[in-house]
């Protein structure tokens, strides 16, 4: 898939919650006030995946929702980039023993960028998404 | 010939000018709404290198979509609303098929692009996007009352006052309403103002009036199913209606242009006057889009009918009313 330059000027951002305790989420809302403001870098949130460029995953991944996130992913239009935010989706996080989860994030779907911490800093989201491009740029997307 | 050719380019003049000038205050809009937030916001070309980004990515059209209609909504919605902009005049250039339509004419063609989402929304059939399409319809329904009540006043009180062809835009814009009023009917043609003001972001989906694509109960409603080229041409259609809706208005309130006023060579008064247009513009779309998208939040759609129905729809006759006394009294 051919890197889009617009990417870098425009990426548009679909969250899904896979379980997470949204610590993850209220950490990306602050993404959005006027700290971050990262509407300045052309990254908004967008309701639908079909809209979307970018896909945000946080959260274990709970056996209901597996299916639902491939779905999720599936309707992404292409070119896409997946980052996964909170250490949950890396290993389970603080529900490693929990008898619902079939994670991490990338048993079910490729996943580009890792973002760790319970929760990342925003900051550490941002940093993700501009390591995202690079990998975009190297043309190296898992799609 | 000669005039077959003019429109014909001037209507591919037309939708240049439309369609960048309707990116370019979207872009605006980001900024001062992010402003108002106390944030810096995106770069003016911001909606720029989104249609660019959307050109760019894959056009999905769902399994179950009805494929033709799918793919006509979103050119349809963007004809309809640069053929708007035909009626319309711009700056001191008189519109350009200003001899074949008028205010009637504009009114209904108000309701085409609007219809083209819904048509969209039905096409893709997705739960979300025809609940997006049956809310706008149901819009549609409710603010062509509050719009219908202006028309109707203006039509009447040019027709009062001798003006020969009421309805036609050329001569609406040169008699405005403020110079054939009374107090009585002064205080009419404000109220008039602030319908047309509130019916402005119900045409254009903003908040409080886009339950039919609110992205947090139906992410993104109507659209909800559209990515890539087609999202892109709903994209531009939104800009260059924007810029329709804000023409509206200063087409019927605020027609005065700076040649009017001042003596300037041709070329300079027409670039002044136009100048003089885009900024009545911006200052109508910052009150009746960016100025209201920020302070309010989302209206559900009963609040929207009964808004515009009852309580706008009120304003409207009392508005139509007022002229009608400041006529009698006259």
């Amino acid at each position: 898939m051919k890197y889009p330059n617009s990417f870098r000027k425009s990426l548009w951002t679909f969250l899904f919650n896979a379980g997470s305790c949204n610590g993850c989420e209220i950490e990306m809302v602050a993404l959005l006030t006027p700290r971050y403001d990262v509407e300045r870098f052309g990254i908004k949130l967008v309701g639908s995946p079909r809209h979307a460029d970018l896909l945000l995953i946080t959260g274990p991944v709970t056996r209901k929702i597996a299916p639902r996130l491939r779905m999720v992913y599936e309707q992404m239009p292409d070119p896409k980039v997946v980052i996964n935010v909170g250490v949950c989706g890396v290993s389970g996080g603080a529900f490693y023993e929990s008898y619902s989860l079939i994670g991490p994030v990338d048993d079910i779907i490729p996943v580009d960028v890792y973002v760790p911490g319970c929760p990342p800093r925003p900051e550490a989201i941002i940093h993700a998404a501009v390591k995202a491009l690079e990998k975009l740029e190297r043309a190296e997307v898992a799609s | 010939m000669g005039n077959v050719l003019l429109i014909l380019f001037g209507t591919l003049a037309v939708a240049a000018f439309g369609i960048i000038t309707g990116l370019v205050f979207l872009g605006v809009d980001r900024i001062l709404v992010a402003r108002m937030q106390a944030r810096i916001g995106p770069p003016w070309q911001q909606p720029f290198f989104d249609f660019f980004k959307l050109m760019s990515k894959e056009n999905v059209i769902p399994r179950n979509s009805i494929p033709w209609l799918f793919n006509l909504a979103p050119l349809l919605a963007l004809a309809s609303s640069i053929v708007l902009l035909l009626y319309l005049p711009i700056g001191s250039f008189p519109a350009l098929l200003a001899a074949h339509g008028d205010l009637i004419l504009i009114v209904y063609l108000l309701i085409v692009p609007a219809l083209a989402m819904v048509v969209g929304g039905f096409a893709s059939s997705s739960p979300y996007a025809t609940i997006g399409a049956q809310r706008e319809m149901v819009t549609m329904i409710s603010y062509e009352l509050p719009l219908a009540t202006i028309a109707v006043a203006y039509a009447w009180k040019l027709g009062q006052a001798g003006v020969a062809h009421p309805f036609a835009l050329s001569s609406i814009t040169a008699n405005p309403i403020w110079g054939l009023v009374g107090p009585v009917g002064l205080a009419g043609a404000v109220l008039l103002l602030l319908v047309l003001i509130v019916v402005t972001p119900g045409e254009l989906s903003r908040i409080p009036f886009d339950t039919p694509e609110a992205e947090t109960e139906l992410a993104g409603g109507l659209l909800v199913e559209y990515s890539g080229r087609n999202f892109a041409l709903f994209y531009l259609a939104l800009g260059v209606k924007s810029i329709v809706m804000a023409a509206l208005v200063v087409a019927l309130f605020f027609p005065w242009n700076v040649s009017d006023f001042i003596a300037l060579p041709t070329v300079a008064a027409r670039i002044a006057d136009l100048a003089f247009w885009l900024l009545k513009i911006e200052v109508v779309i910052f009150f009746a889009a960016s100025l209201i998208r920020i302070s309010l939040a989302r209206l559900r759609i009963n609040h929207v009918v009964s808004l515009y129905w009852k309580y706008l729809g009120a304003v409207g006759f009392l508005a139509l009313a007022l002229l009608m006394i400041d006529g009698m009294i006259a």
